[in-house]
């Protein structure tokens, strides 16, 4: 049930990988600029909105969280593959921050520490209907081809907003002086 | 012919999870299941990191709700370091949760659930959305985002900024409030007040408009899980954990937080990376209690504060004392919005709340530390152990999303059974399955903290386990 958007806005997604959602709530923390935006946009895809599917020809998609299980990597490159510019939106996409902190420990080991030593009851790793762990939790670029780089641990709102209003000016966006790693 | 149906994505909730619903030959559902799919490993892979760190690391299980971690978390290394911190740092330390509330529940409410509420349950997909909230109900719209920037920008005046903030250390807090702020936070009380009093004229509008959602979204007798004072009073930065059943009785208060794993024990779920909590004396899965808004209101005798007081007592004279179906979260988050501000007010108001101490220093003095607070969607602890240098050896994170683990699948196979007959699924029947989730205000982000994010996604499957239907695929 893929969805075609016909609109005179531009089209902007937001994906959410493994990452926090700090990165999404530093997006609404623009506030009234929001408003500004929905008269130039259409929010086509993401957390925020119900489509199921992610759509055709969308012309800007911030990416939130690095690539960790089979799921992201899939829809990363469905992303790809479906959007004109993609952005690596906050540290967990741009270096796999907090994410990659297991890198070191086997699958197995967390498993058994979280839902064998952790558990009272049925004390057996989950398997049924969810998807497997990547070995590594990896950045973003290892995965697809970015375009547009925005570190921050999450990135300022106005930092957001910068991006997205100079993208929309079909702009080279310049964000230095608005952004920093952690 | 018995099939499956996939919900592969539920959307407007904070995180990723997937739904599966089983049908059986008369095209009636057999069974349904909430699948968080993600794990992160935090309890694992802190180990070795020094104990001050943890506050830090886990305000990264979530950027919706950083500070219910950050407290929790600085409230174990308080432990650990057997301190009893200055009361100005409790005091903006409790401050900053309030702030915390009043954004989570404004997001939840405005920008998660309105659009089902105002918007309608069968609206377009493509509207349903907050910005399609905008376009139709701008004044709504504009409402939320203002209640909830009041919330943020609070925390950012106390705590340096709204997304993960370093201000809350073990021992207290790094830095006073300044007078400037805390007039400039004063300042937006009285608007914010006028917002969500608003709001609530809305939802009591609105809750008999509902009849179906409300016989359906988990809708089941349960105990119900919240702090409270001595007195009975609502709290959420401290307080016993108390248990009321569905009859109104008081089953246990819980005095001590390191006394938390004598009454509540983990299940693992074969579907779920996110584990099922459930109340230890009873066993699993008899022992299950939910835990967030209308559970805490239901486990508190009153909130404690005067106008917040008035609305529940109209809110229990509508509902009863004790009520069950979880629709009823949206008009309890809206109470606790109202209580939190008369309760930022009389913090701000204190003269204490502008003094100078506000850290107490001191090293590892005990070998493991339990830090309990009520996050917006309920009940948190940290519990962690360290070595004599104070190197994490061993943590557990019990998040508040997993102790409605048990009611949410009983709520989705709920909403799903009553909507769907004789095979016949809309989309709209599809969007309720999640609302009822959504209701829950779950953090699938906390809720994998064991390591990744939920997607919901809806199977349906003919009861001899064959795929009939998989609705929206997320791939």
């Amino acid at each position: 049930m893929s969805t075609n958007y016909v609109s005179t806005k531009a089209t902007l997604a937001t994906v959410w990988l493994d990452g926090c959602a700090g990165c999404h709530m530093s997006l609404l923390d623009i506030d009234e600029v929001l408003i500004e935006l929905a008269s130039r946009i259409e929010l086509v895809f993401g957390p925020l909105v119900d489509a199921q599917t992610f759509p055709v020809g969308v012309d800007v998609t911030l990416i939130e969280g690095a690539v960790s299980n089979q799921d992201d990597l899939k829809l990363a490159q469905k992303v790809r593959a479906n959007s004109k510019v993609v952005v690596a939106l906050g540290d967990c996409a741009v270096t796999s921050n907090v994410p990659s902190m297991r890198n070191s420990i086997p699958v197995r080991q967390l498993l058994q520490r979280v839902y064998v030593e952790g558990a009272d009851v049925n004390k057996v790793p989950p398997h049924d209907g969810i998807p497997s762990l990547a070995r590594h939790a990896v950045p973003l670029h290892e995965a697809i081809r970015v375009d547009v780089y925005v570190p921050g641990c999450p990135p300022k709102p106005g930092a957001i907003a910068r991006v997205i209003l100079q993208l929309l000016d079909a702009k080279n966006p310049d964000l230095s002086g608005f952004v920093k790693f952690g | 012919m018995s099939q499956q149906v996939v919900i592969p994505h539920v959307s407007r909730i904070e995180g990723h999870a997937k739904i599966t619903i089983d049908l059986d030959d008369a095209g009636d559902v057999a069974d349904a299941r909430l699948h968080v799919t993600q794990l992160r490993g935090f309890e694992k892979f802190t180990e070795g990191r020094p104990y001050y760190e943890m506050p830090a690391i886990t305000a990264r299980i979530c950027g919706i709700c950083p500070v219910s971690h950050l407290l929790a978390s600085v409230k174990a290394c308080d432990a650990i370091m057997c301190v009893s911190i200055p009361e100005p740092a409790k005091k903006l330390r409790e401050l900053l949760h309030y702030a915390q509330f009043v954004q989570s529940h404004a997001l939840s409410f405005f920008h998660l659930s309105a659009p089902d509420l105002l918007l309608g349950m069968d609206a377009d997909i493509k509207v349903r959305n907050v910005l399609g909230l905008a376009e139709k109900y701008p004044d709504a719209a504009r409402d939320g985002i203002a209640l909830r920037k009041f919330g943020q920008d609070a925390i950012e005046r106390l705590a340096g900024q709204r997304v993960h903030p370093a201000w809350t250390v073990p021992g207290g807090v790094s830095s006073p409030l300044s007078r400037e702020n805390r007039d400039a936070i004063a300042a937006g009380l009285p608007a914010a007040m006028a917002i969500v009093n608003r709001a609530l004229s809305l939802v009591k509008g609105l809750v008999d408009k509902f009849p179906e959602e409300v016989a359906s979204f988990s809708n089941l007798s349960t105990m119900y899980a919240g702090l409270v004072s001595p007195k009975g009073n609502l709290r959420i930065y401290d307080g016993n954990i108390r248990f009321r059943g569905q009859d109104g009785q008081i089953v246990s208060e819980v005095e001590r937080p390191s006394d938390y794993s004598t009454y509540i024990g983990e299940a693992t779920l074969s579907h779920s990376y996110l584990k099922a909590p459930y109340y230890k004396p009873i066993g699993y899965p008899n022992g299950i209690y939910r835990v967030g808004p209308m559970a805490r209101l239901n486990a508190a005798d009153q909130c404690g504060s005067e106008a917040a007081d008035r609305e529940l007592a109209e809110y229990r004279q509508r509902l009863g004392r004790v009520p069950q179906s979880a629709f009823y979260n949206h008009y309890a988050r809206l109470i606790e919005i109202v209580w939190s501000l008369e309760h930022m007010r009389a913090l701000l108001d204190d003269r204490e709340i502008l003094s100078p101490y506000v850290r107490a220093q001191a090293s590892v003095n005990a070998p493991e530390g339990v830090g309990i607070i009520e996050a917006p969607r309920g009940i948190l602890i940290h519990h962690y152990k360290v070595d004599s240098d104070g190197a994490m050896t061993w943590a557990n994170l019990i998040v508040a999303t997993g102790h409605n683990n048990l009611a949410m699948n009983y709520g989705v196979k709920q909403v799903a059974s009553h909507f769907i007959k004789k095979g016949a699924i809309t989309e709209g029947i599809l969007n309720r399955v999640c609302a009822v989730v959504r209701a829950y205000d779950p953090c699938l982000s906390c809720s994998t903290h064991a390591d990744g994010r939920p997607a919901l996604q809806l199977n349906i499957r003919s009861a001899n386990g064959t795929i009939l239907e998989s609705l929206n695929t997320r791939d």
